[in-house]
């Protein structure tokens, strides 16, 4: 007999109590078209032969980002991850990395995440970083109900050129709460601009102002004015950072006066996955540690004077203070943050800086190719591994042409931005250390014949 | 000078239209020590009963509730450096902030400090 706690009593008590009528009435935010209306149509069983050759089948209808020339970019980021890293991260001692409830017993995973967020704070130049949040646009909207509980203010400006999916992330993670988001519209062509509206914008009710660098169009900014903007208003600045490679290259957003930082680690020790599971970068100023979401992981002595880990500020964490928690994401991204360490280490501050050089130099050689092309036109004035072009034609029809000839040719910026027409013919396109010559020129010619 | 108290462990001291609010001993012997204390803003208004502090130890972090409604006047900054003045001084040194008194009536449902001992006896 099946254990079964809930009873149909206990279960309609309970959806009574909160004013619906049936379990469906709460997935009324998922759209009709979305729901699932009748199982799907599966056989009784087959052999285990048989399930694998058909989802090979399945399988193999998907484009490989490793098998094609690939420029996608926008916020997920395709790098080399050495074989070392999945061999460690396999290990019978790392297999259930989720950060332990006893966790004191538990000192090998407590050191990594340490060591993790030693790396991450170094990496986005601040003073301490969490032990990782789900990834880059929860992270992102973490940061902005932080910035309240430290202001006491509940306005927050979000730049135009912020990701589009951590703005949608981020409305949806304020819809019930108090904050009060104001979301400055895209400017491929001018960031500067951008920053400018954001200087405008703020006032003494604005608890934060969110900025991406490099932006969702791939340009680079220095933010020190706009930090110094916020700060005198009494407002935070809250960084965002998508490819975190950037930063072995460009100036750390704690340099430029960041009081919060969020960042997707995802291009450190991750494959893009299909979109998850990613890792969140959290890190802050010292003075603001306890307004801090996550997990933090401490180091102290033991009775012997032994160095030992903790877990520590666990108070402010829900399962000790539920509904008056720093957040309601108390969980990291355990493995994924494993991953990430294991990968930093092998690479260290010189690799690092490798690494970041090389992505700058493919880019170059790309942005060198497609400027020779008729009919685009590269906007950057500066950039790290990612340009914005326009092209003559709607860029959506250009990539999936270029898709049906074998090439993962970037990201329309209508896939971001739906809704704006003005940004049709913008194509973000990103080139990685994975990035060949042939793949660049392979990517011209096809774009060239495409735009004839 | 009269001295009152709520069943969430905290103390008033009343001085012309001015409160001064902190936690009894009992309160800060069941916490243990106090890690940090997150004081309200000067100027900012409480009703009563409205969250009005945080006091954190090593074991919890706690609400301090405003014991009567009213304004912020003054907060106790030693606490940040010395959250510890908690333990030491609870009574004295280790208050937390000064609130403008808006309703006297509201200090009449408060206990005084035989009939506060005898709460925490029942508690015992």
């Amino acid at each position: 007999m099946r254990y079964l706690p809930l009873t149909n009593a206990n279960r309609s008590e309970m959806l009574s109590k909160i004013g619906v009528s049936s379990v469906d009435d709460l997935y009324s935010a998922v759209p009709v078209s979305a729901r699932l209306k009748n199982l799907v149509d599966l056989p009784t069983h087959a052999s285990e032969l048989s399930v694998e050759r058909q989802m090979n089948g399945l399988a193999s209808k998907n484009t490989v980002a490793g098998s094609v020339p690939f420029f996608v970019g926008a916020g997920a980021y395709r790098h080399h991850v050495p074989a070392t890293v999945d061999h460690l991260i396999q290990r019978g001692e790392f297999l259930t990395s989720y950060t332990p409830y006893q966790p004191e017993i538990s000192q090998g995973t407590l050191q990594y995440l340490f060591e993790f967020q030693t790396q991450v704070a170094n990496l986005l130049g601040m003073d301490v970083a969490n032990a990782s949040l789900y990834d880059g646009s929860t992270g992102c909207a973490e940061a902005i109900l932080m910035a309240r509980r430290v202001t006491r203010r509940k306005k927050a400006v979000l730049s135009g050129n912020l990701h589009a999916q951590y703005r949608e992330v981020a409305a949806t993670m304020t819809q019930f709460t108090e904050d009060n988001l104001t979301h400055l519209d895209p400017n491929p062509s001018n960031a500067q601009a951008d920053l400018d509206a954001l200087k405008k914008s703020i006032d003494g009710e604005t608890s934060c102002v969110v900025v991406q660098n490099p932006n969702i169009f791939g340009e680079i900014m220095d933010l020190s004015d706009l930090a110094s903007s916020c700060h005198d208003v009494g407002a935070l600045l809250v960084v965002v950072v998508t490819e975190v490679v950037s930063l072995g290259a460009l100036k750390s957003p704690g340099e430029m006066g960041a009081d919060i930082v969020v960042g997707e680690g995802q291009s450190i020790g991750n494959g893009i996955n299909f979109g998850g599971p990613y890792l969140g970068l959290f890190a802050t100023r010292q003075s603001f540690v306890r307004q801090m979401p996550g997990r933090l992981c401490g180091e102290t002595a033991d009775a012997n004077g032994k160095r030992g880990y903790v877990l520590t500020l666990s108070t402010r964490e829900q399962h000790i203070r539920r509904e008056k928690a720093t957040s309601n994401i108390c969980t990291n991204s355990g493995l994924c943050a494993l991953a990430f360490t294991i990968h930093m280490s092998l690479l260290g501050e010189t690799g690092l800086k490798k690494l970041a050089r090389v992505n700058h130099k493919r880019t170059v050689d790309l942005k060198n190719c497609l400027s020779k092309i008729e009919g685009v036109d590269v906007l950057n004035t500066s950039f790290f591994n990612e340009i914005t072009v326009t092209l003559s034609k709607p860029a959506n029809e250009v990539v999936e042409a270029l898709a049906s000839k074998n090439i993962l040719g970037g990201v329309p910026a209508s896939r971001l931005y739906p809704d704006n027409s003005s940004l049709s013919n913008h194509l973000i396109l990103a080139a990685t250390e994975t990035v060949t010559d042939e793949d660049i020129e392979a990517l011209g010619t096809a774009l060239e014949g495409e735009l004839q | 000078m009269t001295i009152k108290f709520s069943e969430d462990h905290e103390w008033i001291s009343i001085e012309g239209d001015i409160g001064t609010v902190g936690i009894t001993n009992y309160a800060q012997n069941a916490l243990g020590d106090v890690v940090f204390v997150e004081l309200p803003e000067v100027g900012a208004s409480f009703a009563k009963g409205d969250e009005a502090s945080v006091v954190e130890s090593v074991k919890a972090a706690s609400e301090i509730y405003a014991p009567i409604s009213g304004e912020i006047v003054e907060v106790n900054g030693k606490l940040d450096d010395a959250p510890d003045t908690v333990n030491q001084s609870p009574r004295d040194d280790g208050w937390f902030f000064r609130i403008s008194i808006s309703d006297t009536s509201e200090l009449e449902g408060l206990m005084d400090e035989d009939g506060y001992d005898e709460f925490v006896k029942g508690l015992e």
